[in-house]
Order: structure tokens, then sequence, then C-alpha cells
């Protein structure tokens, strides 16, 4: 074989992985969305996120196992999800917590409650033995259809996911929320009850993150108490690699907030790319969260690394 | 009530203690006492640490008292959180940046004050109809905001961000405006300017204010009464004809005999 030959085998691996990963990157997308909820509209650092998804997975995943129909399974998950939020929120508003202590007590707490959930450290859930909504089976089966309909109807969901978010986030209690996020004392001298609105967002953002969880422990046949380790810091690269990417393009926009989510999904999406091709590169996938978190280390630092030695364009990250 | 029926405010014998049973501890309302009636301007004088913006804050429930008592508009708010106390009451404070949240635009800002109190619902945030009267509310401003409703505040300066918080804080007609040094991180011109404002809208909508100033010019020029406060307690209290006949040199005097009195004191037992 010639070097070309190689190459060009090498580069159809990495076109057939692609599918995957996208499907993958759409469903973390969701959970992205949960995390730019907290970290952006809240301002809050919520790393419940690393114990909830799993948590979400392994409620799913114990459901469908015991003769539950998966998409009430993913329901549940949601639920379970607000719960996880609704302790940490708990922690924080009512006991006075630091936000970010708060959300790693429920973090910890939770995967003792995972493993106790499964009854050991996975459980799988095979797309042969149940009607799953997400499998990697139905991105690489020969049946077309099959095919079609998962990943059209996984970007529907996504796309009314962010519909509903962007909806929500117009009304009068979504208006609480971004001011809260944006301005405390104001929001109190409003009478906005932002402790209350605090714990609200915290469960809405970890419904979403559950959910996802419950998606993606689906997707990859099993759920794992160790599923999540990590997943804060995708989830933040997801948001700030769609906002790097698309943030002009956002702003311009009539309906800005709209495509910044969907702009956060992308970057799940891209994320999981860049993922595709550092296994393709055979490069150790190991070093994949090293590299995530170095990355999301170094564009968290830009706009202060701006303000303090920038001259102009301090103010382009408003 | 044996009180009258227009009274807006009653401060009974308050006391705040800060970091109470520490080193740090710190009286910074004394059993203060006051009364306001519907339509009063007050405006607050005082040294640093007299306690002008702790009053505020006391009444805006920011903290709960050490003791005492406070009733606005006949229901008594002491033990109410701060944002059960905002539906009564209008705010607006020294930095620009704290009255008007920066990432929302003009109109969901003024939006958030027209539902200030009310329950929220799964009802937009900011209707069309709404907008328009916001359009109308800023042309009165005269600040060339009337098109910019869809801006973020954050871009804003101090001054048409302490003019727009003056608007949210006017809405809904508050029972009472707390004003707390609201011109004082603002350059002279602009300060003028918000201050001119603020004296329209409180007189246009027979509004009950209090207004802390470092001003003493200021606070003879506006409003019908004047306090001047000392250590936590009300030291000085006039209104009506006399208050209009100040002059800065009767307040600077009246300074010196409360604040400058003990200093006299002290430096008689020293020498």
């Amino acid at each position: 074989m010639t070097s070309s030959m190689v190459l060009a085998i090498r580069f159809s691996a990495l076109l057939n992985a692609l599918p995957g990963n996208i499907a993958q990157g759409l469903i973390w997308g969701i959970m992205a969305i949960g995390v730019y909820m907290t970290f952006r509209i809240l301002d809050f650092a919520d790393l419940t996120v690393d114990g909830s998804l799993a948590t979400g997975g392994c409620v799913c995943v114990m459901l469908i196992r015991a003769g539950l129909s998966p998409v009430l399974a993913v329901l549940a998950a949601f639920l379970v999800g607000m719960l996880c939020g609704g302790i940490t929120g708990f922690l924080h508003t009512g006991l006075g917590i630091p936000g970010i202590l708060a959300s790693i007590l429920t973090q910890i707490g939770l995967y003792s409650i995972n493993l106790n959930i499964l009854g050991q450290s996975n459980q799988p859930v095979a797309a042969s033995k149940y009607k799953l909504l997400a499998s990697l089976a139905y991105v690489n089966t020969t049946n077309t259809a099959v095919k079609v309909i998962f990943f059209a109807g996984l970007a529907l969901a996504v796309f009314l996911l962010i519909l509903l978010t962007y909806w929500f986030f117009g009304t009068e209690i979504g208006h609480a929320i971004r001011a809260t996020g944006s301005n405390e004392q104001m929001a109190k001298a409003q009478g906005i009850n932002t402790n209350a609105i605090k714990v609200l967002t915290l469960m809405i953002s970890n419904a979403f993150v559950a959910m996802s969880g419950a998606l993606i422990a689906q997707f990859q046949g099993a759920a794992d108490v160790n599923m999540a380790r990590g997943s804060i810091v995708i989830g933040l690269a997801a948001v700030i690699i769609g906002e790097v990417i698309f943030g002009k393009f956002c702003a311009k926009r009539k309906a800005a907030f709209a495509f910044t989510l969907g702009a956060v999904v992308i970057g799940a999406i891209i994320y999981f790319i860049v993922y595709a091709i550092v296994i393709w590169l055979k490069l150790p996938s190991e070093d994949m969260k090293l590299f995530s978190a170095i990355i999301v280390a170094i564009f968290l630092a830009i706009p202060h690394l701006k303000e303090k030695y920038g001259r102009k364009g301090a103010k382009a990250n408003g | 009530m044996a009180e009258q029926n227009d009274t807006v405010l009653e401060l009974k014998k308050v006391t705040k203690v800060f970091n109470q049973g520490t080193i740090n501890e710190k009286t910074a309302l004394d059993g203060l006492s006051l009364t306001l009636h519907k339509g009063d301007f007050v405006t607050i004088i005082g040294g640093n640490g007299a306690g002008k913006s702790t009053m505020l804050n006391a009444i805006a429930g920011v903290w709960d008292v050490t003791s005492g008592q406070i009733v606005i508009n006949g229901a008594d708010v002491t033990r109410l959180p701060e944002y059960k106390r905002a539906v009564y009451l209008g705010r607006v404070f020294q930095d620009p940046m704290n009255g008007t949240a920066a990432t929302m635009s003009i109109d969901e800002n003024l939006a958030l004050a027209a539902r200030r109190g009310k329950r929220k619902k799964l009802t937009w945030g900011v209707t069309a109809k709404e907008r328009e009267r916001y359009r109308q509310m800023l042309k009165e401003l005269d600040l060339g905001l009337e098109d910019r409703l869809s801006t973020k505040v954050g871009l804003l300066s101090g001054g048409q961000r302490q003019a727009i918080t003056l608007l949210m804080a006017a809405m809904n007609d508050p029972d009472l405006l707390l004003l707390d040094e609201h011109t004082a991180a603002l350059d002279p011109k602009t300060a003028a300017k918000v201050l001119a404002l603020s004296e329209k809208i409180i007189g246009e909508n027979g509004l009950t204010a209090m207004m802390v100033t470092h001003n003493m010019r200021d606070a003879i020029a506006h409003g019908n009464r004047l306090i001047m406060m000392n250590a936590g307690r009300i030291v000085y209290d006039v209104s009506g004809e006399e208050k209009k006949n100040l002059k800065v040199q009767d307040l600077l005097d009246k300074f010196e005999e409360v604040s400058g009195g003990t200093f006299a004191n002290d430096r008689m037992l020293l020498g």
C-alpha cells in the first residue's frame, strides 16, 4: 500500500466515527444549555452537574431495566435532576454555604447515591433489548431510515429545548433570573426573592443536565458511576467554544439569546468532533480532559486579561 | 392608629448594632424615631458614619434591625425581608451600577420595575404595549434614550443609568422613595440634571421621599424638611418656613455644635 492509500483509509475511519460524535455532541448540548443557565445567566459556578448528570443516567437506566418506557425514564431523570439542583440551592440559600462548596457537597453525596441506584459501578442497557431513544447502534446501523429518524428526532428535540429555554427566559420569571444573575441588589430592590430564584434556576439547570445524562447513558448503552466525572469542563468548553466562534454573529441577531443557545449546542458538537480527531490522530485520549481544562482556562482568562492589559476591545465581551 | 391617616413612615426607637458582642461593635442607629407624612420630601445630612445610609437600609430591610419598629403605611415591616418591602419602596443608590441590571436592556429593566412586588408569572417579561409606554417616558427624560429601548443598560453612562433607575424607582407610585446619595458619584453637571429630574418626578407624582446628600446647598434647596444626623440619632429637624430660610452657615454651625461639641469636651478633658 502506498502511504496515500493508508491516509485515505485512516481518513475514512474518521469520517465513519464522526456521526457518532455529532450525536454525542447534540446530546451533551442539552447539558451545556443547563450549564449556560447557571454559569452565564445566574452567574453561579454549579459543580452539581458532575453528580447530577450521572444520577440522570443511573435513574434512567435502572427504570428502563425495570420495564419503564425510555421516554418516561428520561422524564424521571429530569425530575430527579431538579431534586439534585434543589439540594444545592437549599444548601446555599437555606444554610448559607458558599455556592461552589454547596454544589461540591451535593456532587460528592450524589456519587454514593448513584452507586446505590446502580447497585454496582455500572449497569448495561442494550438497544437490542429495549426501545431506547438514543443509541450508538442507531448511528452505526446500515438501516438508513433508523439513522435518519434518530438524527432528525434528536436535532428536533434539541431545537425544541432551545425554543423552550428562549421562551422561558423571556417570561417574567426568566427576567427575574436574569436580574438576579446580573445584579442581586437591584433584583431585591425590585421585589425579587433572589433565594427562591437561585433554587429554581439550579433545579431547571440540573434537570437539563440529568436529562442529558439519561440520553448519554442510553446512547453508550450503560450507566456508569463515573460517567459524569469532569462533565462540568465539557459543558463549559461547549459554552465557551460556542461563544468564541459565534459570539459576534449571535449578538447582531434579533433573537440573540436563541442563537447563543444554538451556538452552545454547536460548541458541544465541535468539542466531540475535536475529540474524534484526537482519537483519530492516535493521541492519548486520556489527555483529553487536561486539554479541555487548559482550553477552558485560557478562554475564561481572556476577558480578564483583556481588561488588565488590553487597550482596545476591552468592551467587546459585554 | 392614634397617628394621622396620612402617616407614611414611622420609625419607632430603631437601633442597629453591627458586629454585636465583638471588638468591632458599632451602634449605627441609636433609638432613632421619625415620622413622615404623605408628600414629605426630606433631605438628610450628616457626617460620615452618622447613620444616614444605615437609616435608609433599615427601612429597605437590607438586614434586620437590632430593636425598634418600622411601619410603612400602617403595615409593620420590621421583620419583612428586603424583597417583600420592595412593594412599598422605590430606591436609587449612590453607585449608578447598583440600580439597574447591566446585562438587560432598558425596556427589560423598566419592565422589572413595573412588576415590582408582583408575583412573577410565565407571561412575557415585557410586552409591546409596555414598550410604547416606556418610549414615551424616556422621551420626556430627553436623554435620547427613547430609540435605544433594546440597548443593554451596561452600555450607558452613569448619569443615564441613574436617570433610568429614577424612572424605575418612581414606577407604580411607591409609598416611599429612598434616594441614597444618588448624585454623589456623578460629575457636577450630570448631578444637577439628575437632581432636577428627581425633584420633577417627586413633584409630579406627589411622592413621599427621603434624600441623603453630602451637599448642604442641595439639602436646603430641595424638599420641605431637613434632618441632620449624628452618631445614629437625629440631632436637628426643621421644616416649612424655617427650613426655607436656612443658610449653609446655619447648618455648619449646627454641625459644629453637635459633633464639634463633643470634640471640644474631649479637648478639655485631655487638656
